[in-house]
């Protein structure tokens, strides 16, 4: 495999190893993400709630989808992010790997719990049930047990370098129920409708439609991005507070 | 700067643990397919895959025009369809408001010798396309539109 010997990864990744690089670093991009975030989740909730139309035959219930479709995107993102920083942090023994996957697991679960409450929401009046075990519905719930495990591994390992390694497994074997939960609507027969957006296909939705729904989760996209950043940045605050550097900073705050 | 070769050694080991797993996963899946998927199609029922007498859910299509309802009483009769075979519905209880002809439902209930599907709770299914309402009423237009100059012409 020569491929593999001369592979050359780019200088910012081993910059990122660096604690105190990735502090300095997440602080300059934060007010950035906290900008576009607001931007975007304020314009994308007044245009989808207010402006948009109603749909044809769901009335004004199909608007709930600029809330639920964004978590479900988010929270199925954030998992793959757990799995993908898990497996950096095991394979090049990277702790601020392991300090970001940290910070993505309450981020993500919120955001699972958040799709799972606005789909039950949303599904007594249109299918006529708030809650139905068809394959999206089921394998959404498992993500949520395995944020929840990933968490309480977490909780229940005081040795932090021990912890990622035992949550990235938990989160590299749950990536599997990411495509599953992806393809679950094309695989089986499932009351969840499938997805109105695809890479290869025109979106289903007239553009006065999907524009704000665009907007909310690229808004939500950035909003994730400035949790997971003050996350991992409270996170190398925590665990590297016998550095020089860390007490500099405090006490410089 | 290659790669190390412990790295190395780790991320195929990583990636082998996805592999193996993965297929694992996928023929659990598979094996369990039939108990996955919410519902019989009247096309699996016809061609017998649905037991009798348990309780199954049946989805499908409304058929156009044949939704029966009682005077008297909430039973209401309809005919499901996937367009390739057709099953008879009774129902009592009320109907979902998205429920209409021409729309995806599935419904819970027993599938009887007789072949008639007695439910006892219908979900109404809609699909993955969102139009205002505005867009409907040009196309329902356009429609008899030209179903009306299909009959002019004839």
């Amino acid at each position: 495999m020569s491929w593999f010997d001369n592979w050359h990864l780019p200088k910012w990744f081993y910059q990122m190893a660096s604690p105190k690089w990735f502090f300095d670093f997440g602080a300059r991009l934060q007010p950035w993400f906290a900008a576009l975030a607001l931007l975007f989740i304020v314009c994308g909730l007044v245009w989808g709630l207010l402006y948009a139309p109603a749909d044809y035959q769901q009335g004004n219930s199909f608007r709930i989808m600029y809330v639920h479709v964004p978590a479900a995107i988010l929270s199925q993102s954030i998992f793959l992010m757990m799995g993908v920083t898990g497996a950096i942090g095991l394979i090049w023994k990277m702790k601020v790997a392991f300090m970001v996957a940290r910070a993505c697991t309450l981020v993500g679960a919120s955001f699972t719990a958040l799709a799972l409450i606005t789909g039950a929401i949303w599904g007594k009046p249109t299918w006529g049930a708030y809650w139905v075990w068809d394959a999206r519905l089921t394998s959404t719930l498992i993500m949520l047990f395995l944020y929840t495990g990933v968490m309480a591994l977490n909780q229940a390992i005081a040795d932090r370098s021990v912890a990622g390694r035992a949550t990235a497994i938990l989160a590299i074997i749950g990536s599997i129920n990411i495509p599953v939960i992806k393809y679950s609507v094309e695989w089986w027969n499932t009351l969840h409708q499938a997805s109105t957006f695809t890479l290869t296909a025109k979106p289903s939705m007239p553009p006065e439609m999907y524009m704000p729904l665009l907007f909310m989760v690229l808004g939500c996209y950035c909003l994730c991005a400035w949790l997971v950043v003050q996350g991992t940045r409270n996170e190398i605050l925590d665990q590297e507070r016998q550095a020089s550097w860390v007490a500099r900073y405090l006490e410089d705050q | 700067m290659a790669m190390h070769p412990k790295r190395k050694k780790k991320l195929i080991l990583v990636l082998a643990m996805l592999a193996g797993v993965g297929l694992i996963v996928g023929l659990v899946l598979y094996a369990l397919s039939q108990n996955i998927n919410l519902f019989f199609s009247p096309s699996d029922i016809a061609l017998g895959k649905a037991p009798y007498e348990q309780r199954i859910r049946a989805g499908g299509m409304v058929r156009e025009g044949s939704v029966e309802r009682a005077q008297d009483s909430l039973q209401v009769t309809f005919v499901l369809t996937d367009y390739a075979h057709d099953i008879q519905v009774n129902y009592e209880g009320i109907l979902p408001d998205l429920f209409r002809e021409g729309q995806g439902i599935v419904a819970q209930g027993k599938l009887l010798a007789s072949g008639i599907f007695v439910a006892d709770e219908v979900l109404a299914k809609h699909d993955e396309n969102y139009m205002p309402p505005e867009v409907t009423a040009a196309i329902d237009q356009a429609h008899k539109a030209s179903v009306k100059a299909e009959e002019s012409a004839q």
